[in-house]
Formats: C-alpha cells, sequence, structure tokens
C-alpha cells in the first residue's frame, strides 16, 4: 500500500499540473478533463477507497478524505469525490467497481428510490451531482426484499440538467423502468444511513480544502494590494480579519478530522459517529458563511468579477453547505440526540468521542 | 503559504481514559461529601488543592524527583478537562501547575527547585502572576517596575496590577525591568524573578472586580528586596523565555469549558424532546463545542510530540474565548420561551446572570483577542 502523504500528495501534484484553477476557469471547452482524468485514473485514485485486486489504491478512510480536500483546493468540476463514495459503497457490498466516472443517488431522504420484483427501478433523484458526466450511477433502492444497492448505466436514465450556484452540473435523474447493470442486497438496511455520513463528511472535506484555499489566496492577495501607500495587509483590521479567518480553517481542519476518522475507529458507536459528522457539516457550513463574507470584503470589487477565481470557490461553499444536511438540519438532528439523553450525559458523550 | 495552519486529529491514549474514570470517581465523591459545591464560591481551597496532590494531580508531567509523576501532557490535559467540567476550586493550584511550576523547571537554580516544586506538587504552594502594571498591560514589554541591583540581591520598587489571587498566594513570578529597553529592541530589559510575597516592602491591595468578588489585586513594591538566586533564567533576556508555556497556557481546555454548566443546564431546561428551535441550538453548541474540543486536544497532542504549535495555541485561544462569551447569550435566548412553571427556571436564570456578568473576563485575560489576532497574523506571514 501506498504510505499516507503519498496518495494525498500525488492527487494534489497531478490537480496542480493538470487543473490550475484559472485555467480551468479560463477554458471555453473541457479539453483539460480527459488529460487529467487518465492521471487519477492511472494514479489508482480514482478507485483510492477500493482493495489493490479490484484495481484501486487500497488507501485508508481518511486519506480518501483528504483526497476529497485536495479536491475542494481546486475546484475542478470533475466527479473525483462522488467517484470515490460510489465505489466505497459498491466495495462495501462487494460489487466490483467499473472504470469510469460514477456518482450516487438519492442525495437525500426525501427521495426513495424502488426497485420493483422483476428487476426495474423506480423514482426520482433530484439535484444528482454530475449525473450527466458519469458513466454509471450507484443507487441505494427500496424493494420487497429489503434495501438494495444497484449500479446504473446513466445512458439508460432520462436527465434533465441543472445546476448549483457554481456552475456545478446538479441533474434530475429518472430512474423509471431502469434495469440495473448489477444488484447486491443491503441486508441489515444500514448503507442510507451510512451513506448519508459519509456524503456529509465528504462535502465538509471538500469545503475544508477550499476554506484554505480561500485563505491563501486573502493571503496573497492582501500583500499584493497597495492602498494608502502600503499593502493592505499592514492593516490591524485586515489582519485581524484575516486572523478569524485562520480560527475557521481551524475549526474545519479539526472538525472534519475528527469525523474522517470517527468510521474508522471500531470503538465508536453510531451515536459518536452521528456527533463527529453533524459536528463536522454543522461548524463548516458556519466557517464558509465567515470566510466568504471576509475573502470578498479583501478583495474588493476584483473578487466580484467573472474572471476572478474567488467566487469558483466562494460559489461552491455556498452550494456544498446544503448539500448533504446543511446546518440546521444536522442541527436538528444532533440537538435531538443530545437532549433525548439528558444534561448529565452531554460531557460523557464528548469524551467518548 | 509558507505558514501551514495544522490540526491532525488526535486522539486521547488509554492511559488518559483510565484516569479520566479515577478522576471522575474522585471528584463525584468530594461532592458527595461536601468538599465543594461546583461552580460556587470564588474556586480558591487550599485544602482541596492538598487533597488533588495527594492523588497526585498537580505537577504530574514533572520528573519525578521535583515531586511530579512523569504522566504525559494528554493524561495531564484529561485531569484539567474533568476539573473544569466539575466545577472544582482548582484557584489554588492551576496556576503553579500550568505555568509557574513550568517556568521554574526551566529557569530556576537547582536549590529553588527542590525547595518549592515539590510543595506545589503536594498542593501546598499557590502562584500567582506579576506581568501587568498600571500602563502596560497588552503592551507587556512597557513593564516599569523595577529591580536594581543592591548588596543583598535586587531591590524592587514599582506597582503590578490585576493580579488575581496575590492576597492568597505564596509566590509570584514577577516580570521585573533590569535594564532599559534598547533602540533595536524594545522588548530587551526584563528579567522573571521569583517573588516570596511575605517579603518585607510588598504590599497587597484589594481591587474588586465587576462581579462583586475579590480575584484582582494591586500589588505594590516599596524596596522589596529579593535574594540573588531569585533570578530565573538570563538577566535582560525574558522576552526569549516564553514559548512552550505560552502554547500550554492559550490552547487549554480551560479556554472553552469554564461555562460549560451554561450548555448542560441549558439542556436541562429544554427538556428531553426540545422544539425545533431549541433543538437547533443545541446541536450548533455542541458542534462548536465538539470542535474546539477537538482543536484544543490536537495543540495537546502536538506539544506532547515536541512541536510547537505556537500558532494553533493562539487560535485555540481566540476561537475558544469568544465562544465562551457567546454561550450565556445564546442560551438566554433559546431558553425565552420556556415558562416559569415546573421547568424550574428560576435557577438556570439566575445561572445566566452569573455567566453574563463573567463574560467579559474571558477575552481579556492571559492575552486580549487583539493580541491573540496580532499573533495569529503574524503567524501568517503578515507582520
Amino acid at each position: 500500500m501506498i504510505p499516507d502523504t503519498i496518495i494525498v500528495e500525488t492527487t494534489r501534484r497531478i490537480f496542480r499540473d493538470l487543473a490550475d484553477p484559472q485555467t480551468v476557469h479560463n477554458s471555453t471547452d473541457e479539453s483539460w478533463c480527459v488529460p487529467l482524468w487518465s492521471a487519477l485514473v492511472d494514479a489508482g485514485l480514482t478507485l483510492a477507497w477500493c482493495a489493490e485486486d479490484k484495481g484501486g489504491a487500497g488507501a485508508s478512510l481518511v486519506d480518501g478524505f483528504a483526497i476529497q480536500r485536495v479536491v475542494g483546493e481546486f475546484a475542478t468540476p470533475i466527479p473525483l469525490a462522488e467517484t470515490l463514495l460510489a465505489s466505497w459503497l459498491l466495495d462495501q457490498v462487494k460489487i466490483k467497481p467499473p472504470t469510469g466516472r460514477m456518482t450516487v443517488a438519492p442525495v437525500d431522504d426525501k427521495m426513495e428510490l424502488t426497485l420493483s420484483d422483476d428487476g426495474l427501478l423506480n423514482g426520482v433523484a433530484e439535484r444528482v451531482p454530475f449525473a450527466r458526466q458519469s458513466d454509471h450511477i450507484v443507487v441505494i433502492a427500496d424493494s420487497n426484499d429489503g434495501s438494495k444497492i444497484a449500479i446504473v448505466h446513466s445512458d439508460a436514465c432520462a436527465l434533465s440538467y441543472g445546476h448549483n450556484l457554481a456552475g456545478e452540473s446538479r441533474d434530475r435523474v429518472s430512474f423509471d423502468g431502469v434495469r440495473p447493470a448489477q444488484v447486491a442486497t443491503d441486508s441489515n438496511r444500514v448503507y442510507a444511513t451510512k451513506l448519508k455520513l459519509m456524503g456529509a463528511t465528504m462535502r465538509a472535506m471538500q469545503m475544508t480544502g477550499a476554506i484554505e484555499k480561500i485563505l491563501n489566496m486573502c493571503v496573497v492577495y492582501t500583500q499584493e494590494r497597495i492602498a494608502f501607500g502600503r499593502p493592505i495587509a499592514k492593516f490591524q483590521v485586515i489582519q485581524h480579519n484575516l486572523a478569524i479567518m485562520a480560527g475557521e480553517l481551524a475549526a474545519a481542519l479539526a472538525a472534519t478530522g475528527a469525523a474522517a476518522s470517527a468510521f474508522t475507529n471500531n470503538a465508536n458507536s453510531m451515536n459518536q459517529i452521528v456527533l463527529n459528522v453533524a459536528s463536522a457539516k454543522i461548524r463548516v457550513g458556519e466557517a464558509a458563511n465567515e470566510v466568504c463574507a471576509i475573502a470578498h470584503q479583501l478583495h474588493g470589487a476584483i473578487g466580484f468579477t467573472q474572471e476572478h477565481i474567488l467566487h469558483c470557490y466562494s460559489h461552491r461553499l455556498w452550494s456544498w453547505r446544503d448539500e448533504y444536511g446543511n446546518e440546521a438540519i444536522w442541527a436538528v438532528l444532533l440537538g435531538k440526540n443530545i437532549s433525548a439523553h439528558g444534561p448529565d450525559e452531554l460531557w460523557p458523550s464528548l469524551t467518548a468521542a | 503559504m509558507n505558514n501551514k495552519i495544522t490540526f491532525d486529529p488526535t486522539r486521547l491514549p488509554p492511559e488518559a481514559e483510565t484516569l479520566r474514570a479515577e478522576v471522575r470517581n474522585f471528584l463525584q465523591k468530594e461532592i458527595q461529601i461536601g468538599t465543594f459545591v461546583p461552580h460556587a464560591g470564588d474556586g480558591y481551597d487550599q485544602e482541596f488543592s492538598r487533597k488533588v496532590g495527594d492523588m497526585g494531580w498537580i505537577g504530574m508531567t514533572w520528573p519525578r524527583k521535583y515531586g511530579g509523576q512523569e504522566r504525559s501532557h494528554l493524561e495531564r490535559y484529561v485531569v484539567t478537562e474533568e476539573f473544569l467540567v466539575a466545577g472544582a476550586p482548582t484557584k489554588a493550584h492551576f496556576t503553579a501547575d500550568r505555568q509557574s511550576g513550568p517556568v521554574l523547571l526551566k529557569y530556576a537554580p537547582e536549590s529553588l527547585k527542590q525547595k518549592i516544586l515539590p510543595s506545589i506538587t503536594r498542593g501546598e504552594c499557590s502562584f500567582a502572576i506579576g506581568m501587568s502594571e498600571p500602563d502596560s498591560g497588552s503592551d507587556l514589554f512597557a513593564a516599569k517596575t523595577r529591580a536594581k541591583r543592591c548588596d543583598q540581591g535586587w531591590r524592587v520598587n514599582g506597582r503590578k496590577v490585576w493580579t488575581s489571587f496575590a492576597h492568597r498566594a505564596d509566590y509570584m513570578i514577577a516580570l521585573l525591568r533590569t535594564s532599559s529597553a534598547t533602540e533595536g529592541n524594545r522588548r530587551y530589559g526584563l528579567t522573571q524573578f521569583l517573588v516570596d510575597m511575605k517579603t518585607p516592602g510588598i504590599l497587597v491591595n484589594p481591587i474588586i472586580n465587576s462581579t462583586g468578588q475579590h480575584d484582582f489585586n494591586e500589588v505594590i513594591f516599596e524596596d522589596a528586596i529579593l535574594p540573588k538566586d531569585r533570578m530565573l533564567g538570563d538577566v535582560d533576556m525574558a522576552w526569549k523565555q516564553a514559548t512552550s508555556e505560552l502554547s500550554f497556557e492559550r490552547s487549554g481546555p480551560e479556554r472553552f469549558l469554564e461555562n460549560i454548566y451554561v450548555l448542560t443546564e441549558l439542556i436541562r431546561v429544554l427538556g428531553r424532546k426540545p422544539d425545533q428551535r431549541g433543538s437547533e441550538g443545541i446541536g450548533r453548541l455542541v458542534a462548536q463545542l465538539h470542535t474546539l474540543r477537538q482543536m484544543s486536544i490536537s495543540v495537546a497532542g502536538m506539544l506532547n510530540a515536541g512541536k510547537e504549535p505556537s500558532l494553533e495555541a493562539a487560535v485555540v485561544k481566540d476561537v475558544g474565548t469568544n465562544w465562551e462569551q457567546k454561550l450565556p447569550n445564546y442560551a438566554r435566548d433559546l431558553a425565552a420561551f420556556i415558562d416559569d412553571e415546573g421547568n424550574n427556571r428560576a435557577p438556570f436564570d439566575k445561572l445566566i446572570e452569573n455567566a453574563t456578568i463573567v463574560s467579559p473576563k474571558y477575552t481579556i485575560q492571559g492575552g486580549t483577542r487583539e493580541i491573540l489576532r496580532g499573533i495569529i497574523a503574524r503567524g501568517l506571514g503578515l507582520r
């Protein structure tokens, strides 16, 4: 197995070489996409979470999440994070993941897909990330025989295009009458919940990567931009705003780090995983709000132009806040959990995590 | 960016969790037998500190030859957080345990170490910190209280202020001016000294704070004589001496757990099934607290591994104390629709009142928010 940080560094190097954010942003076509994706495939990164004998990199969950943080640093409109998540789910139920781009549906509880007795899917999933760019969609569907995990050719589905604030495709996918390529049974009905938790952690990781990049952009820009005869970074109020951003980045790093490691620790109960994941999605969402506001303020009008890449990050953060459950949704869930156990269990729960 | 912010996920080791159970048992028993009332009084109780010393939980990371236990900083971390959450009175030993002891370990002559450190670990010797002066608060290097060489050692004249528990402390570690600052280095010329509070020529006057408590003092030095061996470290070079101690001081659980009882009691008053607004509020506060704790443990892990996470430590204090400060108001707001009847609201309201009037101090003591943000900005490479 490749040591931890090498996987992450390799990911970063590939993106740096082939997906410079400004270049990708200026590009009028998607010619950058083919070499980038093949480099990621060649490095085994698209299937990082699968065992090596299944064509993956055999990376730990923590490393895979770190790859997703790098995805956030580069604001590249490709389904690498989604492909990782889809292949993880397939791997869990012993379906060999195909090569190529994948995504996962549905993305929230409110959309229910079903699989009929004669093996056909039914239902519609809204805002499926990168559905039109994906070769396969991995779905969780209910059936008379319990919960099913199935892999579907995206060509077989009816798509209507949509997108999030950042222009990333979020398509409406109708699965009506589609026969999956392969189906596995999720006999204990655990994967719908696990997928939700993994998905929330994934987005929180990407958001953390984006926050880190935004802080770096602000540190560089405020030292270059001269006003009143000196770099604006020399003004105390600017420094204090950057310090606030650093605090928010710190919170995002710590919260997502704890969430990622919560999955890998067998001693952790479901309640502990929920505490860690909910905390990450809530706290990183709050950090995103603060960081975007300050970053735009620091960049002034230039950061509000189409040409500048700041919006590639702020628009993503504003979208990702809501995907896989926003702050309020997770907070209500966490608050109910904590309250149900009573005040005297608060500290024991926090220290058991 | 050269100065990367790092918060690696850290898990407390099994021995720390074992210790946590011991500490919880001890505290529960002490509350039961009435040794202390949680979160009550001024938090200063020498008798209780002696008991803590007997358990081996003061100076627990220090060498055995000075009365320590040579345990890890992560074990100390667990002891600190359990005492905070239980609202135990630790003020008679905490300053010595966290700050003064480590300074002595590093800079005191051997004879002083042997004399004082073991009595700190027994919970018999308490410390105050003599830093601030009337004209030098955040601007520490403006300190003017003067130590002049004389035949017996050093003659001290001047005034320290905001000195917590100087009226009860056995010793103070004071930052005193031994030379003028130089043109090139305004931090030059200050020296740290160990001051016996019983020294003739030291006068302690109370300053009552806005909560009505006596914690602060003014400490006046009038020709107080300090023996030669009381100098800590090198003369005029105090500015070089505080490095990792500051990281411990800034990143510990005391930077966000001091009023955790506000959150606990909020959960109590909102009941087992709060409405959506209450649930959301509790969920957010728990997420923020859990995140702070992960940040703090991560810094503890880095310190334990011998790293110097000074930027990260300043961040923990900034984010932590701001959170603590806002907590009483969040709790007040979330409890707004809880009616009095059958909900035992009155004690909760009283507690919120107390927590509210205490809240201004968190972002002032031990380095103001503004100073911390300057340090963070320097860490980011902006200064």
